[in-house]
């Protein structure tokens, strides 16, 4: 089936849906989903979203732009993380007028509360920067936006999958996409396509992400010949249920949660004397693992614990109800009786497909923009994290630039004729699904995906050394090779689950493969990229980004590109 | 341990009517049942069709019923259950069953789109934010916690016997825009659930209640819809 719209987003996250009203009024929009909009994983968002409206204390943008160039270990590019500190505010209050249901100080404003790397006067104390409903921020804004997509009538493709992106004269004019429910494939038409399908903490063993978190999208723009960056650079939360890996928002530390080891120790007070629980999440994940190393974990195991106790039943029932019923639920725990065990879990990536500030896809160091092509969100990297993420930021990020690249694209497509699109674009797709159904390899999807895991857990999580490294790229090189051999049981068209695992699995292994060259390219430790066997941070060869560029024959092949900094010079990262 | 698990079976490419088939999965305890779902999946037989996708209970993809109970499938263990490592999995009843355990939600969410789910405001709003009363923004606090995985809905009597019945998961919904102090269109949304469709469909039964698994009190929150319907017709007789 052919549709045609001005604009196609992939993703129904916060990105895509923010980029989709920007574009509502004045455009056709379509937005399609591997899952109905309102499952995507933007709304797995507990803590809060950060702007610096000073509505509880002093605050102002430039020490939000500060603290996210240090948390970024001076790898953001400070000109986008600007934009990103001043544009918070409007963020906030076009939320807000949106109809967000946000929690509200006695005086009725926005409240806001403390998160970690977030500090006032550049660095002297934390700051309440974080805007939250609750311990449910994302849900909230996602059923909002959502909601505001409703009303202004934008079609949705729920449960479609993306397959491929049609290229044609190195323009980006559509994609193809598989329907769930009937086996179909659809060629859907457009003068400028937006990814913004999110992360991929599937990647790895144990994370916080959804099952959807497979980095289709990433995966897709790479093979089209779009550029990925800083791909090494992955985001280990430091409280996630122990084995579990479900988070437990760092909302809890910033209304007062204490992290100790078996001697009850805070030990954070050691590592980060000023801000001690509150140190960005690549130093707190790090500084666990220490204490795990050193012996000092419970029982001798590899978690510790998260005590919430002193914080009262009144708090944990209104500020952070969620995570304290998934302590319930899923670690047996009370926490305003017991402390929660707790341990790192892969939460974001920082890495993406290089965007500039306005959502173009870029295909070189000279932001060449891939015409047609453009990402936001977790998918994209603008690059505003660098080498480590700021709790907070990301629902910032998300908005501000899927608002700029719906903007961007409204002014792309009035520059568009018509577009024409090679013959029968669907058939390379096409032929793909067939192969793998009719494929009689003896290889299977499950067990090549647990390795695939069990590797990276193990070799490419918090702590990384060469040989280590070299041993993961070989074991994913390994299995790409193996998953040329896999077959799929279900022969059916209707929400075959076996097809697309067998589909996502084979975006995960590209993707798992740069994740693991860039990890062993980049000798030095910089935020959540720690290397034993390098353990400085290496301004002098290794303040740039790092780029990948696929190629079939050769593997990825990396270049680099300039770090930008205007105003603020890098400094040893201390808390 | 061994459990053993009875599901629901329907694929309409290829059976008339629904089997069931039973499953043996080796389980621990603290396993949700999603997780026996996948290890039979990923084990045994991989064309056992189910939504899923956060696994903790926040994106409302796998509701479904366990034991003839509605449930999240993620956000059960094996050891919430007396039922001696013996599991019956089927899909949410009142909707149409597309694949084993996956069903139509699109009536679902067609009545969620009739209560104009969004804030309507007459007032232009300020530079920055609106003022709000946190007691007010406290008290739509529950309903916040939705998460649209239709369990109530698919529960509830009424819904099952009056098909253009809203239900309760968008009367809830109706009921947050009605509480927010913000939204101004209090009188016309009244006025669209003042009728056996709308609010006064529900008989106070609690069945949707009883199987939220965000714990939220929609029963509670129609009634308060019903209480703002009679003091609107209230202020009508006093004005005129």
């Amino acid at each position: 089936m052919n549709h045609q719209f001005d604009v196609v987003i992939v993703g129904a996250g916060l990105a895509g849906l923010r980029a989709a009203i920007e574009l509502g009024e004045n455009a056709s929009v379509a937005v399609l989903s591997k899952v109905f909009a309102t499952r995507s994983h933007s709304g797995a968002a507990q803590g809060g979203i950060g702007a610096a409206l000073g509505n509880e204390e002093e605050d102002n943008w430039e020490w939000h732009m500060f603290d996210t160039v240090k948390g970024s270990d001076y790898l953001g590019d400070q000109d986008a993380i600007e934009i990103l500190a001043q544009d918070a505010p409007r963020t906030i209050y076009e939320l807000e007028h949106l109809g967000v249901p946000f929690n509200r100080t006695p005086e009725g404003k926005i409240a806001q509360r403390a998160f970690g790397g977030h500090t006032r006067n550049f660095g002297e104390a934390p700051v309440k920067r974080a805007c939250y409903a609750a311990d449910r921020t994302g849900r909230v804004i996602l059923d909002t936006l959502w909601e505001n997509c409703l009303q202004r009538g934008i079609r949705f493709f729920d449960e479609f999958q993306l397959m491929s992106l049609i290229i044609h004269d190195g323009q980006c004019c559509g994609l193809i996409a598989y329907e769930l429910a009937t086996g179909k494939l659809h060629t859907l038409q457009s003068k400028a396509v937006l990814l913004a399908t999110g992360g991929y903490g599937k990647v790895f063993k144990t994370t916080s992400n959804a099952f959807a978190s497979t980095g289709d999208g990433l995966a897709i723009a790479f093979r089209a010949g779009a550029p990925l960056e800083d791909m090494e650079f992955v985001q280990f939360h430091p409280t996630g249920i122990y084995k579990l890996g479900i988070l437990i928002s760092e909302a809890a530390r910033g209304e007062g949660g204490i992290l100790r080891n078996n001697e009850g120790e805070r030990f954070m007070e050691r590592y980060a004397p000023v801000i001690k629980d509150l140190a960005p999440r690549d130093m707190v994940s790090r500084c666990i693992l220490e204490e795990i190393r050193a012996g000092r974990g419970i029982d001798g195991k590899d978690y510790v614990h998260l005590d919430l106790t002193h914080l009262g039943k009144e708090v944990l029932d209104t500020k952070l109800a969620e995570i304290s019923g998934f302590a319930r639920t899923y670690a047996g725990v009370d926490p305003v009786q017991e402390p929660i065990p707790v341990q790192p879990t892969c939460h974001y990536m920082m890495g993406g497909i290089a965007t500039d500030a306005d959502g173009r896809v870029i295909t070189d160091s000279e932001n060449t923009p891939f015409p047609g092509l453009y990402a936001a969100g977790e998918c994209a990297c603008v690059s505003v994290h660098g080498a480590n993420r700021l709790g907070c930021n990301s629902l910032l990020d998300i908005l501000v630039f899927g608002r700029r690249a719906g903007k961007e694209m409204h002014r792309f497509i009035s520059t568009v004729g018509s577009i024409n699109l090679p013959p029968s674009p669907e058939k390379v797709v096409a032929d793909q699904i067939t192969a793998l159904l009719q494929s009689n390899g003896k290889e299977n999807v499950g067990s090549i995906r647990a390795e695939m895991q069990e590797v990276m857990m193990d070799k490419v999580s918090v702590f990384r050394h060469k040989e280590g490294l070299e041993e993961a790229l070989g074991k994913v090189r390994e299995l790409k090779g193996r998953y040329r051999q896999i077959s799929v049981q279900d022969k059916g068209n209707c929400f075959n689950r076996e097809l697309l695992d067998a589909i996502e699995l084979g975006y995960m292994l590209d993707l798992a493969e740069v994740i693991a060259l860039g990890a062993l390219s980049r000798e030095e430790s910089r935020g959540a990229h720690s290397r034993e066997d390098f353990p400085n941070r290496d301004d002098e060869k290794w303040l740039v980004h790092t780029m990948f560029r696929h190629s079939t024959d050769e593997g990825p092949q990396v270049f680099f590109k300039p770090v930008t900094i205007t105003r603020f010079e890098p400094k040893e990262r201390k808390y | 341990m061994k459990c053993t698990f009875v599901v629901y079976r329907f694929d309409p490419a290829v059976d008339k009517e629904p089997r069931y088939q039973e499953y043996t999965v080796e389980a621990e305890p603290t396993d949700k049942i999603l997780d026996c779902l996948n290890k039979i999946r990923w084990d045994q037989d991989p064309t056992l069709s189910y939504r899923y996708s956060c696994a903790h209970g926040i994106c409302g993809s796998d509701a479904l019923m366990i034991n003839g109970r509605i449930e999240l499938a993620c956000q059960k263990l094996v050891r919430d259950f007396k039922t001696a490592n013996n599991f019956v999995i089927e899909p949410l009843p009142l909707f149409r069953v597309i694949k084993d355990l996956i069903v139509d939600m699109e009536p679902f969410f067609e009545k969620h789109r009739q209560v104009r789910p969004y804030l309507i405001s007459d007032e232009a709003p300020p530079e920055t934010e609106r003022l709000q009363d946190a007691a007010n923004q406290g008290s739509f606090e529950p309903a916040l916690r939705c998460i649209l995985c239709g369990s109530c809905t698919a529960s509830c009597p009424i819904s099952r016997t009056n098909e253009n019945y809203l239900g309760p998961a968008a009367l809830l919904r109706a009921f947050r825009y009605l509480a927010d102090s913000r939204d101004t269109d209090t009188v016309s949304r009244l006025a669209q659930l003042n009728n056996e469709d709308g609010a006064w469909g529900c008989k106070t039964m609690w069945w949707c209640t009883d199987v939220c698994p965000k714990d939220i009190p929609i029963t509670k929150s129609i009634g308060q819809i019903k209480r703002l319907i009679k003091e609107e017709e209230k202020k009508k007789t006093a004005g005129s």
